[in-house]
């Protein structure tokens, strides 16, 4: 995964950093806040909840199962359906693959629909090498592309950037890529709501390439799925004459069916809305007669690192993510650190254990990512999939310290511990941190203490013989601040 | 080896030696499907007062029609309180629906330029299906809904759904419905995005207006 942030200190240091900016905690607060408050409502309208979740849980567990049949099938079908279908085994060759796509239309501009997976391979930066303009459309990415920053949050990426600083952003910026921001241009919502629609509007009307992600692909019929609120989806979906989507290959689901349980679960959890806006699903393209949407349709498989992750079989699981933010909301370590702190496009507690899967443990950002948790379980309990965050947590904080066996770039390796215990002093670092927060640890710890029994002794599969004869590592019986307190607290309290 | 070849062998070391079953068989036995059709129980007419409620709620504007003579009228009204110049109207759309409207119809496969469109003020079109639990409704592309683009660029759409036919309760009766190769676009209320301090806004790049007729069936 390329997508790391150049240059990017390690968690506690960034996370430090974060949060002595009080417009950033006061922002990131609100946010999470409200969209917390709003999804328990949105998620009690449904007393199936529980087996919806558990529903979604075993699709995505058998997908990955048979993750090589679905992805051959679904080749097949989006096929049949007239859509090209592409494999990138890595960043940099998804990023060819596009770059070529876009250059054989003959085309310098494209219009993108939020994607993460274009976000993790650095597809614009790339792009933009070859000459090629990526406009991103969804509001929010605009922000962030205009005010020359980086995303912090999954689903609302300008979560950090208060009405203010837009419209200083808007007013400033918009002119250099096309229709300025009016001169009178005002700080409420829908003045800058509107100074975006007609700043992207003319760039809707004339695009000939659209770029786009999916949340979901239906290996059975080969149907892409847009999950959106804005309709800037819609636009790049549907207008330009060429569309080249940029999947993980974990994002499939065997049948179409089984957007049933996705459907359901996705909206409400993220947004906390009972259905998101706007929601596009298409399978190839579409027969000359109906002329409805681009005539061409590419689709680019990614791997970078998923099937990595995908040989763990603790870590496995953060594959199921549909990335509906849920657990970034309820998270009081990245409610106080932000998006940034976690040096990737992945942030929050999905990025703290995806990140350092996808991209390995090497680094140091890497190394502290598995440390950037009070282990509260708060993630778990909301994450719509049940990924057990925290269990995969202690899994990567221990290779990180043991080192041990894991898969890099398909071969088999055995990692060394952490040279020079570099991430025990993450760990400590990471530690210090939430000492000067004592609220984020205190949070943690008392929903700790609760799902602690959710927590499993043994690992599944193989791993069982390693686990039958050692305890797997588990959320201490003793809180970790008081193990601190009891045996450094003299030295570090005051840090 | 082609990168195909390098990611399909990568997964199958990562699954593992060990045998897997066929996929399909296993498939069906590995999901619980415990989960509701429906949620809670409905006569048909309760159904369609959650489905306007749900729109409402989701700043969808609501309006009932007691039968399809009332139809022509209320789009009229609903067109003149707009005043656009041009509308849009899917070349299936039943010609009565706008017998009574003043503004100059447009056809969908006259406009062929994105701009063409733009140039509309307001789209008329029926629906495939609507989902009451969610305040959805489903276009799927037919004759009476047309192309994407046309529901997307006019600022104001109106959309006529025949209750209580195509109303159903929930997400998964609609999936039952719908053709996975059409392309579809599901709607629930306007445009909108919070992304300004989490302050919903409407009418980012879709449509601003979004008006739903329900006109019951004889
Ligand atoms: S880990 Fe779970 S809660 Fe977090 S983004 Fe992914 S699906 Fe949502």
């Amino acid at each position: 995964m390329s997508g790391t942030f150049v240059g990017m200190p390690a968690f506690p240091v960034a996370a430090h950093e974060a949060v002595g900016n009080t417009t950033l905690r006061a922002n990131l607060r609100h946010a999470t806040h409200t969209i917390r408050d709003k999804r328990a409502k949105a998620v009690a309208e449904l007393d199936d909840w529980a087996l919806l979740r558990e529903a979604g849980k075993q699709i995505k567990d058998h997908t990955l199962r048979h993750l090589d049949t679905y992805l051959v099938q679904l080749e097949e079908a989006v096929t049949a359906a007239g859509g090209v279908v592409h494999w990138a085994a890595d960043a940099a060759e998804a990023n060819r693959i596009v770059t070529r796509l876009v250059k054989e239309t003959g085309e310098s501009e494209v219009v993108k629909v939020k994607s993460m997976a274009t976000q993790e391979i650095g597809l614009n930066e790339a792009l933009e090498e070859a000459g090629i303009a990526a406009y991103e459309t969804d509001l929010a990415e605009l922000i962030v592309q205009l005010g020359h920053d980086r995303p912090s949050h999954i689903l609302v990426p300008a979560i950090h950037r208060n009405r203010g600083e837009i419209r200083d952003i808007f007013a400033k910026e918009m002119g250099e890529w096309g229709r300025p921001a009016p001169e009178d241009l005002t700080d409420t919502p829908a003045d800058l709501a509107e100074a975006a629609r007609l700043h992207l509007r003319e760039k809707f009307l004339r695009a000939k390439v659209g770029i786009s992600g999916a949340n979901f692909m239906v290996a059975e019929t080969g149907t892409l799925v847009v999950v959106e609120s804005e309709g800037n989806g819609r636009m790049c979906l549907t207008l330009p004459e060429t569309l080249i989507s940029v999947v993980g290959i974990e994002k499939i689901v065997p049948t179409w069916r089984d957007l049933e349980v996705f459907l359901q679960t996705l909206p409400r959890s993220s947004t906390a809305e009972r259905m998101n806006p706007y929601t596009s699903m298409w399978t190839g393209t579409s027969d000359t007669e109906t002329a409805d949407g681009p005539r061409a349709f590419h689709l680019v498989l990614l791997d970078n690192g998923r099937t990595d992750t995908l040989a763990d079989e603790v870590g496995r699981q953060a594959l199921r993510c549909i990335r509906c933010s849920a657990c970034l909301n309820v998270c009081p370590v990245y409610e106080r650190a932000g998006g940034h702190a976690y040096g990737s496009v992945y942030p929050g507690p999905i990025g703290a254990i995806l990140s350092p899967q996808l991209r390995g443990t090497t680094s140091e950002i890497d190394a502290s990512l598995p440390y950037a948790s009070s282990l509260c379980g708060a993630c778990y309990e909301v994450c719509p999939v049940a990924i057990d965050i925290p269990e995969v947590l202690v899994h990567l904080r221990e290779r990180v310290v043991q080192g041990g066996p894991a898969t890099r770039q398909g071969n088999r390796v055995v990692l060394k511990p952490a040279k020079g215990h570099a991430a025990e002093r993450a760990a400590m670092r990471a530690a210090g941190w939430a000492f000067v927060h004592p609220g984020a640890l205190r949070a943690g710890q008392r929903v700790a203490s609760r799902t602690r029994r959710f927590h499993p002794r043994t690992l599944p599969g193989p791993g069982r013989a390693w686990s039958a004869t050692r305890d797997l590592p588990q959320v201490p019986a003793e809180p970790f601040r008081d193990w601190w307190q009891r045996t450094h607290g003299k030295k570090e309290s005051g840090k | 080896m082609s990168s195909r070849d390098i990611i399909l062998g990568r997964v199958r070391r990562a699954l593992g030696e060990a045998p897997r079953g066929d996929a399909q068989t296993s498939y069906e036995t590995a999901v619980d499907r415990e989960y509701r059709r429906e949620h809670g129980s409905r006569t048909t007419e309760e159904t369609v007062g959650l489905l306007a409620a749900n729109l409402a709620d989701y700043r969808a504007i609501v309006h009932r029609c007691q039968d399809e003579e009332e139809l022509p009228d209320l789009i009229m009204r609903l067109l003149a309180a707009r005043g656009p110049q041009y509308v849009l109207v899917p070349p299936g759309l039943p010609p009565e629906w706008m017998s009574a409207a003043d503004p100059t119809r447009v056809h969908d496969r006259a406009v062929s330029t994105t701009h063409d469109v733009d140039k509309v003020g307001s789209v008329v079109t029926g629906c495939a299906v609507a989902v009451a639990e969610t305040g959805t409704i489903v276009l799927d592309g037919s004759p009476d809904q047309g192309r994407r683009r046309i529901t997307l660029i006019p600022d104001h759409h109106i959309c006529v759904v025949r209750v209580p036919d195509q109303v159903v309760s929930s997400v998964p009766q609609a999936l039952e419905r719908l053709d996975p190769t059409r392309p579809l676009t599901w709607i629930s209320g306007p445009s909108a995005t919070s992304d300004i301090e989490l302050d919903r806004v409407e009418g980012v790049h879709g449509p601003r207006t979004l008006e739903v007729v329900l006109v019951s069936g004889e």
